[in-house]
């Protein structure tokens, strides 16, 4: 009697301890370089905020995919009619906000009039302001009326600030994010950390991971012990520099993709000299963009050759068009009549690709005769001297909106181009639906900026991504900043 | 003594008013705006200007800064522009990492320092004192952050006994949080306890020197009770200045060993601030900052007195 009862305990036991050594680990602890300032995407523009609660906490009509692509999210499907301005949405039914309310037509209707409002402070406005009116249907189907038709409607509503908020949680989403994603917020330890948990209620495909959390590494030296020892198991965002301490430890799988941030060397084009466009294309026939690659960006990165990136599928590869080439650039500022080089201020904001690049640049611009001096400046001054005043001759930036072209067609935006054949081939694009034909244009507009040598294109950021090789299922690319988790799972 | 106390108070108070105006004009020439750091490069002049009126920042300076200093008296510190949360719930948050940190890395340092000073000491010109003092040297010449990695990797990522940095909460358990300042605590105590080391070996010297060392040794005294009872309390007081400079410095400088163990301490804090243009955190904080170096240093005045016997008959 005692015998058998000792017997099945133990066989029990050895069960138990067999499952739970079967079952895959469900949670995460994934390092991101910035806090968010508030965990409100609807309500500023830093990337911070989308890295954590994009597609996780909060989702919208459409969702971009990881490789840019337009998907349903909130919306199930969708008609468009016949002229292009208006979208019918068919929702889903049965979804719930974390805070038990349920989410309806009407929620899609407050927070698109909420994004577009005249007192609405959300940082990507103009993706609304195609939007005429925005009507209720029954709960499950919205209305929304264009003023005129727009190609790009869906993928703008698919961004991390056309997320759909319940108007009972919209006051407070900074603090405490109601959205109606797989992940619910439960923590935010101020400085350290913002843990999420998986949502019962969730509507879609059940996630794998159960507890995940954003752990703020900001010192990209304290990263690589952090991973070393297993408190932190992925960093989606890691310092290409760093790359080389980690990349050849087997725990780990170091993953190269690419980013929707073209990073230029902007140039003032109505500030003499740079006004004249001989002296653009020297500067862009100057640059070694493999040197400032290897540089500053540890040898990671495609080089581009206008303003969009390798990843994004209206990309139009221009590198060849300058080379680098000292002789051609000598004799374009010699055309220019400036033989003898002039001198120049280059602002650079504190990234290191913009401090290394910055250097880097200065030197292969001398090799030409020009002359830079190098100012650094931090975030806040640059945007108010360079961005905002536009008082600058040079500076190095990385763009990392997804598909924002059309910033060169933007009155007074802080390159000060102005070329009306480019603004016509923008204003085109934004009534153009047809696909084929969007693709000429973009590859047009990618073409004037190349030609006119607006800016110096350098290169595409890399996302270059560090995780525990168990991990699967975290973006490769990030064409917009997310750490999309609703896929992630360990393996064994 | 009240009367040297209310002396006191007074010029403190009136140290805070003036540092008030000095820290509010500073952030108002600060070139930045935050509104437009908010909302980044795609939103427009206009959108901009509704978020500076709706942070109150298009208001007349004068009144800005009586409205700021006006909350501050009756401690309402006012709302952060980014986080928006009261500035008092952030301090709040960050004086839970930044005040035991400091505490410890300060009791390590006394610990360390005042028996290697003593040593040295009294073992002037000394191998014993050349190799303490050399150790000293070597101490202050090290850059913290690396002496902070080495550490990392040795106790966190070799041995596995420490996390590598984080702090997980005083909720999470005293001895869970306790084991996640320990590393940072060491990394910031060595290079001070150098520092002190030599304080102390120096004022001990000194003291050392004086004639009524002799004549306690000729009365027969022990070298042993002469050291520790006569000599080092009279070599206390350069002592307790480096400490209370130290401590001031624990409180709030030590930014770069917060980011290598990234602990959400006040220097951060400061710092991601400063950066952000979120003003009114910042001019808060520094005056927390100066109300607290100024009660570092009436502690430090009250405690000569304790060391010294003398100093409490005057006045």
């Amino acid at each position: 009697m005692k015998l058998w009862k000792t017997i099945l305990a133990a066989a029990l036991l050895s069960l138990a301890a067999a499952t739970s050594a079967f079952a895959a680990r469900t949670d995460l602890v994934i390092g991101i370089p910035l806090e968010p300032p508030h965990l409100d995407p609807t309500a500023g523009a830093a990337a911070a905020i989308r890295e954590v609660t994009y597609a996780n906490v909060f989702e919208g009509l459409t969702r971009i995919g990881p490789n840019s692509e337009v998907l349903p999210d909130l919306a199930e499907s969708w008609t468009i009619s016949d002229d292009g301005k208006v979208y019918t949405f068919k929702l889903h039914t049965g979804v719930k906000f974390h805070d038990g309310a349920n989410f309806s037509a009407e929620d899609v209707k407050f927070s698109l009039d909420r994004a577009r409002a005249k007192d609405s402070v959300n940082a990507q406005k103009q993706l609304f302001a195609a939007i005429d009116k925005v009507e209720v249907v029954d709960p499950a189907t919205v209305k929304v009326t264009l003023t005129h038709p727009q190609g790009s409607f869906l993928y703008n509503m698919g961004w991390g600030d056309a997320v759909i908020v319940s108007p009972k949680s919209a006051d407070t989403n900074k603090e405490k994010p109601i959205g109606t994603g797989p992940f619910k917020f439960q923590n935010w330890a101020k400085g350290s950390s913002i843990t999420l948990v998986k949502s019962d209620s969730y509507w879609g495909d059940p996630v794998f991971l159960d507890k995940v959390e954003f752990r703020v590494v900001p010192d990209a030296a304290a990263a690589v012990p952090a991973l070393l020892s297993g408190d932190i198991q992925a960093f989606p965002f890691f310092d290409p520099d760093s790359v080389s301490q980690v990349k050849d430890d087997p725990r780990f799988k170091v993953v190269v993709g690419s980013t929707e941030g073209e990073t230029i060397l902007s140039i003032n084009n109505q500030k003499p000299p740079f006004d004249k466009l001989q002296v653009r294309q020297a500067i862009s026939y100057a640059l070694d963009r493999k040197a400032i690659i290897d540089g500053a960006s540890a040898g990671l990165g495609l080089p581009i050759g206008s303003h969009m990136s390798p990843a994004n599928k209206y990309y139009v590869d221009l590198t060849g068009r300058y080379p680098h080439d000292v002789a051609k650039a000598k004799e374009l500022l010699k055309q220019a009549g400036l033989e003898n080089g002039f001198k120049a201020t280059l602002k650079l904001p504190p990234p290191s690709y913009a401090r290394l690049g910055g250097e880097i640049i200065a030197s292969q611009l001398r090799d030409v005769g020009i002359d830079l001096e190098i100012i650094p400046v931090e975030w806040a001054q640059w945007l108010d001297q360079v961005f905002t005043k536009k008082d600058y001759d040079l500076t190095i930036v990385s763009h990392t909106e997804p598909n924002d072209i059309d910033i060169y067609s933007r009155k007074g935006y802080y390159f000060n181009y102005d070329n009306p054949t480019f603004d016509k081939v923008i204003a085109d694009l934004e009534l153009t639906s047809d696909e084929a034909r969007r693709k000429e244009l973009y590859a047009e507009a990618q073409k004037i900026l190349a030609d006119d040598a607006v800016v110096g294109f350098l290169y595409e950021l890399p996302k270059v991504g560090v995780w525990d090789g168990k991990l699967q299922g975290l973006w490769e690319n990030a064409p917009i900043p997310a750490n999309d988790l609703t896929k992630v799972k360990w393996t064994d | 003594m009240t009367a040297y106390l209310l002396k006191r108070l007074i010029i403190a108070a009136l140290t805070l008013v003036l540092a008030s105006m000095v820290v509010f004009a500073v952030m108002e020439v600060l070139p930045g705006d935050p509104a437009r750091l908010m909302l980044g490069l795609n939103a427009s002049a206009d959108q901009v200007e509704l978020l500076r009126n709706q942070m109150g920042l298009n208001a007349p300076v004068a009144l800005r800064y009586l409205h700021w200093a006006g909350g501050l008296v009756s401690l309402d510190f006012g709302r952060s522009y980014t986080y928006s949360v009261p500035v008092i719930d952030l301090v709040r948050e960050r004086i839970a990492v930044s005040l035991p940190l400091a505490l410890i890395a300060l009791a390590l340092s006394t610990v360390i320092a005042i028996p290697v000073g003593v040593f040295s000491a009294s073992r002037q010109g000394q191998a014993g004192d050349t190799l303490a003092m050399g150790a000293a040297q070597l101490g202050v010449a090290v850059p913290n952050f690396w002496f902070a990695l080495m550490l990392i990797y040795l106790f966190a990522v070799w041995l596995r006994l420490v996390p590598a940095g984080g702090f997980p909460g005083w909720n999470a358990g005293v001895w869970t949080a306790l084991k996640s300042l320990l590393l940072p605590a060491i990394a910031l105590a060595l290079p001070q306890a150098a520092i002190l080391a030599r304080v102390a070996r120096s004022a001990l010297i000194e003291v050392l020197n004086e004639d009524y060392i002799r004549t306690a040794r000729a009365k027969g005294l022990p070298y042993r009770a002469v050291l520790w009872r006569h000599a080092l309390r009279n070599a206390m007081i350069p002592v307790l200045t480096i400490l209370g400079l130290q401590f001031a410095f624990l409180l709030a400088g030590t930014i770069i060993i917060e980011n290598v163990f990234y602990l959400p301490g006040l220097g951060r804090l400061i710092f991601q601030a400063i950066t952000q243009r979120d003003l009114i955190v910042v001019e808060s904080i520094v005056m927390l900052l100066v109300a607290a170096v100024i009660l570092i240093n009436l502690i430090v005045d009250f405690s000569y007195a304790i060391v010294d016997p003398r100093l409490r008959g005057r006045r």
